[in-house]
Parts: structure tokens; C-alpha cells; sequence
């Protein structure tokens, strides 16, 4: 139980089925996992190896069929979807593949969503410094439409910050971007990350991205095949 | 490639997925409404010309000053119609020694085809309903006739050579009809014994009707093969006296209103969902293109995918519409205890026409953006057609809409209006909720949470949003029109027959009785009466030009041209007239003749301002200037008169005076009085036929309201296609939102918010629409004055958002249930 203090995500027994036209579908199978307070994990797989799955379930988005995910000291399975709601906006931070900024919103407004949901009173002030944070002070009224892909990103990732959280939850983050591109926000999530003193937990099918990580969790058919 | 296979294959596959669905069930709502309505007020209008053949006695009279050839009458037998003849004349009709000018009509046992006699057995009594007719030596008298001749019911009298005994008091017989200030008291009797009368003879003016009844069809049938001789005039219902004529045009208006506007939302809807059927299947179409699909064959597959989408979903809105529509019949018969005849096949074939040229027109232009859809556009998402110019939509949509029109409404003017009033409100609406939007949008910073991203909402899909309030808009002020408005009109209507609407008229008044009468009534019924002053004159030149019948060959002006007719004086003109060009004269001593002519008849005659008119009265002639037209609104009962002139014209000639009054029942001992102190005065009752317009006007009335529910209906539809237009991106939204920590909570304001604001847009805009509406319809269609209702503009606002809001949150319902794993599923 001690060795569990610093775990900031657990995830025991995790399976999650689905039912198809074929029968059951078993998409995750027996994942035991656990992540530790302040440390980056790349989560690496072939394409429907179930690792967007898996990630879903470890930040509350979606439910397991079996097991049981525990997030920050909370069993996620004990909660209604309002009260993983409420754990999502105070201790996750997402970055997805495909930015996923509301587009009638601008960059500010963007980064201050998370702040003005949870009813924070400097929402504003925040999100400026964490838009200053990514480099991005001279285009906080600009809209989505407005701004290219990798500044669209830099949004996003202002925003995934925003709340503090103390894990950071990415999505092939990159998989939309060109190389440059995809380099300076790798190294901005990477520094963002330590500033912040957040635990990252990483999709990518990018070996070098993962090598950057502190440890590489490998998944094949539902079922994680190599930790290291 | 089969094309037609792979329509048929894709429709069923997108009907699964619920892709076509949409704009199948528009298409199904539009034409379940449509042929609901069109069934219904098919079955309503034969219904109210059924109502209205009770005023002519018949389906249709043939009337002639000779003997009706027997030609007509075996035709009309080969046709299996049914058959009455009557012969009636104006002959004198003698008790001792009173004498009275009296109208004979000779009837036989079929009459009247349709309606009723009534009679009573004593002065103003209680009326019954008589099935039969006079028996053989007996006559039915009018009271007037009874009051003239100072007879006795059982006591008998002459008419010409033939002696016959009163039998009853004629109250009411269907086809009185004429002018009704015009003829002589009335006299009913049995053919049999019309050769005893000795009166039919060579030269003599007799008018002989051949009354026919039977099926509309074979009725049409036979009036269209007739060939009409000189002496012969037709009389089907629309002919009828002009109450009922009034009556029959403005139901029309108005269901044929409801059903075009029940096209022109269900189109809106189509064009809606087909819009979001095209954006979702570019990628489809981008494939296909990819894998060496022509643009020919794109078309192709999407033409016969509507067309069979067309005809399934239109039978089954047919089979659908049958139902509603027998539904309210049942409803009907509830409330009138009387049953409509049996519906007729042609709303089927029309709701299939319709459904079809309605999928086509509106949702075609659309899918036809998919064959432009570029096959890189598989390596590159951002290739999206060209957005279709929305002149092409439009232009499109008002073609089909004026195409589909005259079927729904048979009148072009009408027709024309409403295309033209939905298009230019479309319009308007959309050009003023842009601007909105555009200033709102200002505020976006200075709002909160929930308000904010309503905002944001509504102004980022700025263009979306404005199709929302357009099409929403539409609906809403078609609602508006049809709730609130409606009731402005039909009370307008309504309120020109009021419940004290003159029921009786007292005619031959002499000039020297007119003070009396008045101050004597005007005490005993404790209102003013207004005495008009009648003399009877024949139109002789028209600028100078002798007026020869001949010369018209329209019959009405024909007619009009040949006999004499009541000209009065006035200086001020009637509450219930209005002038519609020139000038009303001023009031005061005039040296010059000046005429008022009734704009219709100024048309058949050819009259028009300036024209001077002479007349020859009592064999003098009177020559004026006419200065102005005037409407007359027929349909108040009141007496009226074709042409008016200016006091000092006509002032010296002779003349009787006429009034027109509101007597209760249970003060109907005054006429006695009346008739006794003043016995040259004859009343005439007129209740039975303003019972008849009241029944036919509450009928038009019900009918109405229960038609326009489906336009409601359809009205909804478009809010949903709407709705549905945005849905995809709002699921995504809301589970974005999710994903971001907000509860449901959250986000269900959000919605409410942005519902909120397109609910208070569209319900200021649709209300002003309305309200534009309204008065131009009111003034140059319906032709009366209405007030607008100032709870409109308390009313619509607040009426949108809650509709907006209800029918968003059922709409979004799916939205709130999506899981935020969908953003990690959807890139
Ligand atoms: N709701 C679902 N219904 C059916 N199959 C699903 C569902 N969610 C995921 N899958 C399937 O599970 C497998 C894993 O998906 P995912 O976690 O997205 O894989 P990855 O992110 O590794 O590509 C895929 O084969 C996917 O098709
Ligand atoms: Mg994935």
C-alpha cells in the first residue's frame, strides 16, 4: 500500500468490451499499471492496438467493463460522470492528435474554458500567462481558423495547463503536424511538463518521441506487452 | 456501371445509417401534411358548396324566358341527374278587394334538390322544416304577402283564373336569391295547378328554371357539354349570391394559404437536411470518384436515391395524410353532427406530385454539389466543393413553389403574394440576423460562462445560425401569422357579421314617414336607425354613348345594363364602404351631379372616373360626373347600393327609403306594431339566409384552425431540420466540453443559452415580419381593417425561446448523452 503513496494513476485488472454485429469484442484485456507522481510514460502500439482506449479509461473519459482505474486517490468507478467531470477539470490536462480548440472561441477564451468551468476568478490572467507560457501573447484574440496547426496546438497545450493539472494526458499529439513542427511542441510539452512538475502520460507511435520518456509501455491486442 | 443497383443498395445502406433519413421524413411530414390538407379541404370545400347549392336549391339551374327545350332535360336524365322544373312570374294576386303584385313560383315534387323549405303556421311564429310541398289547390304565402292581402290562413284566393287556399306561411325557401330589395312578395304553388291560372301565356314574362342535382362529376360532366342558346343562363354555385360567393373565396384564401406555406417550410426543411446529407458524404463521394466514378454516374446515383426516397416516403405520407385527415373528420362530426362526403382520389396523386417536385427542387440542388466533389479530395479534407449559390437554391425553390401553387390554392394572385412575401421575409430575416449577430458579437468578452459560448456558438456557425433563423424565422412567423394573426383576420371577418347584424329590412317607406319611423324605432330598440333613401333608375349613357345591353357580353353587365336599378343619395359616405380611388365629396349644397360607383360593377360596366353617367328615373333624365369608386363590403348585410350620388342630385326625385335592423327575438312584436301603424311598410326577414353565411362562415372558421395545425407541424419540421443541421458539430462540442471537466450541468446551459439568444432573434424578427405581413395582407388581400395584437411582441420573443429551447434540448438529447471518449475516436 505505501509502495502506492506515489502513484498518481493506478489501473488494476482494467479490461473494457464492447459489443459488435460479431459477438463481444474485447478491446483491452487485464491491464495492470501504474504510473508515478511526476513521471513521463510513452504508451507505444500498432494502430488499434488499444492504446486511445486505454488512455481514455486512465482519465475518466470512458468507463471500464472490469478492474478499476484510481485517479489522484480517487476510484474512478465510485464516481457519476459529473464527478469524473469534476477530476478531469482539476486534475487532467488533455493534448489531442487533432487540437480539438472550439473554433467560435479565441485563443484566450480557449485557455481560459477549463478555469471558468471549474468558476475560477482570475480565468483571464491565467490564461494569459500560460498563453505567454507557449509563446503565443501576440495572438490571444485570434481564433482557431486564424492560426496554424502548430499554434493551434500551442493553444491547446496552453489550455491543457491552465488548471495545473497534475497529469498531462496526450494523444499522438504530433500525428497532425509536420516534423519541425511536431519537434518545438514536443519540446514545449516536454518543458511545460517540468516547469510544472505534471506526470505525462503519452499515445505516440514514434519511437524517438518515446525514447524522450521516462518509460515505454508497449501494447499489442488489448494487452500490454513490455514495460520498461 | 448499374447505377440504378447501386441507388437503390446505397439508399437502403444511408437509410440505416440514418443519413437519408432526414430528408425522408421531411419529405414524409410534408406530404402526410399536404395531402392531409388537400384531402380535407377537398372534402371541406365540397362540403361548403354543398352548403352553398342549398341557396341556389340545386347543383346547378339552367334559367330562360322561353320554355326549357326538352333537349336539356332528357341530357340531364341520360346523365342520371335528378330534375325539377319551375316556372315563376310576377302576377297579381287578388283577396276581395286587396290586390298584391306578388312573385308565383310553380314547383314540382322534386323541389328544392337541396335545402329545405320552412314554413310557420302563423305571422312570425316559430319556422319548421317542410319536406313537402304545396299540396294541389293549396298555396304557401311569404308573410308579407299575408300582411298585403289581409287573408287568413285556410282562406283562399285568386291567382288569375285558379282559386287556392293559403295553407301555410312561407318563412324561408332556398333559392329566394336576387336582389333582395327587389322583389315583390312571394307566393309558392303546386305545377299541377299552373293551367288552371290560365296565366301562362304567349308574351307573358315568365322565367323557366330547370333545377339539377347529383355527383360533382356528372354535374361538371353535363355543364361542360352544355351548349347554352341565347335565352338560356347557367346557375352553378359560385354564381350564388354574393354572401355565399364571399364566404366560398375567402375559405379558399385561406386553406389554400395553409397549404402553400405547408410546402414552401417542408422544402425549407429538405433543403435543410439534404445540406447535411451532401456535407456528410463528400468523403463518400470523394472515394468513389477516386476509384473511377463518373461525375454523369454521381448524378445519376443521387437523382434515382431521391426519387425512390420521393415515392416511398410520399405514399406512405398519402396513406398517413388519409388517416389525419379522416381523423378530423370525426372531429368535425363531433362538432357540426354533420358528416363531409367521402374523400376523393385526387390529393393522392397530387401529394405524390408534390412530394416529388418538392425532394427534386429543394433537395437536388444540393446533392448536385457532389458531383464537383474533387477525387484529391481524399489526400486533401480541405477540398470542399464550392458552397451553391444560394440565388440558385432560391430561384429554384420558387420555381417549384410557383409551379406547385395554383395546385394547392388555384389562385394565382394569391399564389404570387405568398411565394413573394415568404421570399422577401427569408430575406430580410437573413440579412437582419447577420447584422445581429455582428454586433453581438461584440459583446462576446464582457459575458459569462454560459452566455458566452451561447454566443460564441451563434456567431462562429455565423452562417449556419443565420440559415437557423431564416428557416426557424419562416416557421415562426407563419405561426405567428397563423395563431395570432389568424385570429386578427378571421375575428376581423367574423366581426363584419356581428351577432347583431341587421336581420330584418323594412322597405317602401315613404319620404314623409322617414321622422316617425325613425324616432319611433330608434326609441323602441333603443339604437340609431339609419334610413336610406331608394329611386329607381336605368343606366342610358355612359360619356355621352346610349348603354345598349347588347353591347356587354359579359351576362352579369348584360343584365346589369338592361334593367333598373336602386341608385341612393348620401353626403357622407357608409361606415361600411370605402373609397378606393378619387375623392368623396364634401358635404353641402353642390350646383354639379356627382356619382359613387362600386368598383365592381364599375368593371363590368366599364366605367371609370371622370365618365359621365345618365340616367333615366321615372322618365326624367339625370346627367353627373363620376368622382369616385367605391368597395362596398357586400357581406355586412347592410343595405348598399351600386351607385350613390350627392344629396342635392337626386334629393327632388321620387323616392322610398329602405332600413336595415337588428330586431331580437324576443323584441319581434315590434313589426307587428309596426306593420299595423304604418301598413304601406313591408319588413322583410332575412334571418334564414344570415343564419345560413354565419353557419357557413363558423364552419370555414373551424376548419381553418384545425388545417392550419399541420402547417404548425410542418412549421416544427423545420425547426428540427435546423437543428439537425448543426447536430454533428454540437456532439463533438459537448463532448469536448466533457473531456475539459464541464458537467452536464454545464453544458446544458450552454445550450440553453445559445438556444436562448437564436430563440430571442428569431422571435423579434418573426414578430416584425409578422406584423408586415399582417397589415399588407389585411389591406390588398382580405381587404378590412385589423389592429395588430401588442402581445406580439411580448408573445413571439417569448414563445421562440421556449419553442427553440424545447425543441433544442429534445433535439440535442443524443448531444448530452455522448461520451467524451468520442474526441479521442474522432479526428
Ligand atoms: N466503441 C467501440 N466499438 C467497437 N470497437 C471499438 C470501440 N472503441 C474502440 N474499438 C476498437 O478497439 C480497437 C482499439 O482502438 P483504439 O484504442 O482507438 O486503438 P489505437 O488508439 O491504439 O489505434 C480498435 O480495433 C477499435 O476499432
Ligand atoms: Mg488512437
Amino acid at each position: 500500500m505505501d509502495s502506492n503513496s506515489n502513484n498518481i494513476v493506478q489501473a488494476k485488472a482494467l479490461g473494457k468490451q464492447v459489443s459488435s454485429p460479431e459477438g463481444t469484442l474485447t478491446i483491452l484485456d487485464d491491464i495492470n499499471l501504474s504510473i508515478k507522481q511526476g513521471e513521463s510514460l510513452a504508451v507505444i502500439g500498432v494502430s488499434g492496438s488499444g492504446k486511445s482506449t486505454l488512455l481514455g479509461l486512465l482519465a475518466g473519459l470512458d468507463t471500464p467493463t472490469s478492474g478499476e482505474v484510481i485517479l489522484n486517490s480517487t476510484i474512478l468507478n465510485d464516481l457519476d460522470e459529473d464527478g469524473r467531470a469534476r477530476i478531469r477539470n482539476q486534475s487532467v490536462g488533455f493534448v489531442f492528435q487533432s487540437f480539438h480548440l472550439l473554433p467560435g472561441l479565441t485563443a484566450l477564451e480557449n485557455t481560459a474554458l477549463p478555469l471558468e468551468l471549474a468558476g475560477s476568478e482570475q480565468a483571464d490572467e491565467i490564461a494569459k500567462q500560460k498563453l505567454a507560457d507557449v509563446g503565443l501573447s501576440d495572438r490571444i484574440h485570434h481564433y482557431p481558423n486564424q492560426l496554424s496547426g502548430g499554434e493551434q496546438q500551442r493553444v491547446a497545450i496552453a489550455r491543457a495547463f491552465a488548471s495545473n493539472p497534475k497529469i498531462l494526458f496526450a494523444d499522438e499529439p504530433t500525428g497532425n503536424l509536420d516534423q519541425k513542427t511536431a519537434q518545438r511542441i514536443i519540446d514545449l510539452i516536454f518543458k511545460m511538463n517540468k516547469d510544472n512538475g505534471t506526470t505525462l502520460v503519452m499515445v505516440t507511435h514514434d519511437d524517438a518521441l518515446a525514447s524522450l520518456c521516462d518509460r515505454k509501455v508497449v501494447m499489442a491486442g488489448g494487452q500490454i506487452t513490455n514495460d520498461t | 456501371m448499374n447505377t440504378f443497383k447501386f441507388a437503390f443498395t446505397g439508399l437502403k445502406r444511408d437509410w440505416y445509417s440514418g443519413e437519408l433519413r432526414l430528408i425522408g421524413i421531411s419529405i414524409l411530414i410534408a406530404v402526410a401534411c399536404l395531402s392531409s390538407v388537400s384531402f380535407f379541404t377537398d372534402r371541406v370545400r365540397r362540403a361548403t358548396e354543398q352548403q352553398a347549392t342549398e341557396l341556389l336549391a340545386a347543383d346547378l339551374v339552367l334559367i330562360s324566358s322561353t320554355k326549357i327545350k326538352n333537349e336539356y332535360i332528357d341530357n340531364a336524365d341520360g346523365a342520371g341527374l335528378i330534375i325539377s322544373l319551375n316556372e315563376s312570374f310576377r302576377s297579381v294576386v287578388v283577396n276581395g278587394d286587396n290586390l298584391e303584385l306578388a312573385e308565383v313560383k310553380a314547383v314540382d315534387a322534386n323541389y328544392p334538390i337541396r335545402g329545405n323549405l320552412r314554413t310557420s303556421d302563423d305571422l312570425f311564429k316559430q319556422e319548421q322544416i317542410n319536406d313537402s310541398i304545396p299540396a294541389s289547390g293549396t298555396v304557401w304565402v311569404d308573410s308579407r304577402l299575408l300582411q298585403a292581402l289581409q287573408v287568413k290562413l285556410g282562406e283562399s284566393i285568386n291567382v288569375g283564373a285558379a282559386e287556392l287556399i293559403v295553407d301555410k306561411i312561407l318563412t324561408y325557401e332556398p333559392d329566394r336569391g336576387g336582389d333582395l330589395f327587389n322583389i315583390a312578395p312571394r307566393l309558392l304553388m303546386n305545377r299541377v295547378d299552373l293551367d288552371k291560372t290560365k296565366l301562362i301565356l304567349p308574351g307573358s314574362r315568365i322565367q323557366y328554371r330547370l333545377l339539377l342535382g347529383g355527383k360533382s362529376e356528372s354535374i361538371d360532366l353535363y355543364r361542360n357539354q352544355l351548349k347554352l342558346d341565347e335565352n338560356l343562363r347557367l346557375q352553378g354555385i359560385k354564381d350564388a349570391r354574393p354572401e355565399i360567393k364571399t364566404a366560398l373565396v375567402r375559405a379558399e384564401q385561406f386553406l389554400g394559404l395553409a397549404a402553400l406555406v405547408s410546402i414552401a417550410l417542408a422544402g425549407l426543411a429538405i433543403a435543410m437536411s439534404a445540406q447535411r446529407f451532401a456535407v456528410r458524404h463528400y468523403d463518400n463521394c470523394a472515394i468513389m470518384r477516386c476509384l473511377g466514378l463518373q461525375q454523369r454516374e454521381i448524378t445519376q446515383i443521387y437523382f434515382y436515391q431521391l426519387m425512390m426516397l420521393g415515392l416511398i416516403c410520399s405514399l406512405i405520407g398519402c396513406v398517413i395524410g388519409f388517416f389525419a385527415q379522416e381523423g378530423l373528420n370525426q372531429m368535425m362530426i363531433g362538432m357540426t353532427q354533420q358528416s363531409l362526403p367521402k374523400p376523393s382520389w385526387r390529393p393522392v396523386l397530387s401529394g405524390i406530385f408534390t412530394g416529388l417536385i418538392t425532394v427534386l427542387a429543394f433537395a437536388l440542388p444540393q446533392l448536385m454539389r457532389l458531383r464537383k466533389i474533387s477525387p484529391l479530395r481524399v489526400l486533401r479534407k480541405d477540398l470542399t466543393p464550392l458552397p451553391l449559390n444560394n440565388y440558385v437554391i432560391y430561384t429554384v425553390a420558387i420555381i417549384a413553389l410557383v409551379l406547385l401553387s395554383p395546385w394547392q390554392s388555384g389562385d394565382i394572385a394569391l399564389t404570387i403574394y405568398t411565394v413573394l412575401g415568404l421570399f422577401l421575409t427569408a430575406l430580410v430575416l437573413a440579412v437582419s440576423a447577420k447584422l445581429i449577430i455582428k454586433l453581438l458579437k461584440q459583446l462576446q468578452p464582457k459575458l459569462k460562462m454560459a452566455a458566452r459560448y451561447g454566443l460564441a456558438n451563434v456567431s462562429r456557425r455565423s452562417n449556419q445560425s443565420v440559415m437557423q433563423i431564416m428557416g426557424i424565422g419562416i416557421g415562426v412567423t407563419v405561426m405567428l401569422l397563423l395563431t395570432l394573426v389568424r385570429t386578427d383576420l378571421l375575428a376581423g371577418w367574423q366581426n363584419r357579421l356581428p351577432d347583431d347584424a341587421p336581420n330584418y329590412f323594412l322597405i317602401n317607406i315613404q319620404p314623409d314617414q322617414v321622422d316617425s319611423i325613425r324616432s319611433h324605432l330608434s326609441t323602441l330598440l333603443n339604437n340609431d336607425i339609419a334610413l336610406y333613401p331608394m329611386i329607381r333608375g336605368r343606366l342610358t349613357k355612359i360619356n355621352e354613348r346610349n348603354v345598349n345591353p347588347d353591347d356587354y357580353e359579359n351576362p352579369r353587365a348584360n343584365r346589369l345594363a338592361a334593367r333598373e336599378f336602386n341608385l341612393s343619395y348620401a353626403d357622407t359616405m357608409q361606415d361600411d364602404n370605402r373609397v378606393v380611388a378619387g375623392e368623396w365629396w364634401s358635404k353641402g349644397e353642390n350646383t354639379e351631379n356627382y356619382f359613387s360607383v362600386e368598383e365592381g360593377i364599375a368593371e363590368t360596366l366599364g366605367i371609370s372616373i371622370g365618365d359621365s353617367l345618365s340616367y333615366s328615373i321615372a322618365g326624367q333624365e339625370i346627367k353627373g360626373k363620376v368622382v369616385n369608386l367605391r368597395w362596398v363590403e357586400w357581406d355586412s348585410f347592410n343595405a348598399n347600393f351600386f351607385v350613390v350620388s350627392n344629396t342635392s342630385a337626386l334629393k327632388t326625385y321620387p323616392s322610398t327609403f329602405i332600413s336595415s335592423l337588428f330586431i331580437p327575438d324576443s323584441k319581434r312584436s315590434i313589426l307587428i306594431e309596426l306593420i299595423k301603424q304604418y301598413p304601406s311598410i313591408t319588413v322583410f326577414d332575412i334571418d334564414a339566409i344570415l343564419k345560413q353565411v354565419r353557419a357557413i362562415m363558423n364552419q370555414v372558421v373551424r376548419t381553418v384552425e384545425f388545417v392550419f395545425i399541420f402547417t404548425i407541424l410542418t412549421g416544427i419540421a423545420v425547426l428540427f431540420a435546423a437543428l439537425q443541421s448543426t447536430h454533428d458539430e454540437r456532439t463533438h462540442e459537448a463532448a469536448l466540453m466533457s473531456a475539459l471537466g464541464a458537467n452536464r450541468k454545464q453544458i446544458i446551459s450552454g445550450l440553453i443559452a445559445e438556444f436562448m439568444l437564436l430563440g430571442i432573434i428569431t422571435g423579434i424578427l418573426s414578430a416584425i415580419a409578422a406584423s408586415i405581413i399582417e397589415l399588407a395582407l389585411a389591406e390588398y388581400v382580405f381587404k378590412m381593417e385589423i389592429v395588430i395584437n401588442p402581445l406580439l411582441w411580448l408573445i413571439a420573443p417569448l414563445a421562440c425561446c421556449l419553442i427553440i429551447v424545447a425543441t433544442g434540448l429534445i433535439g440535442t438529447r443524443k448531444v448530452l448523452a455522448s461520451s467524451p471518449m468520442l474526441i479521442l475516436r474522432k479526428t
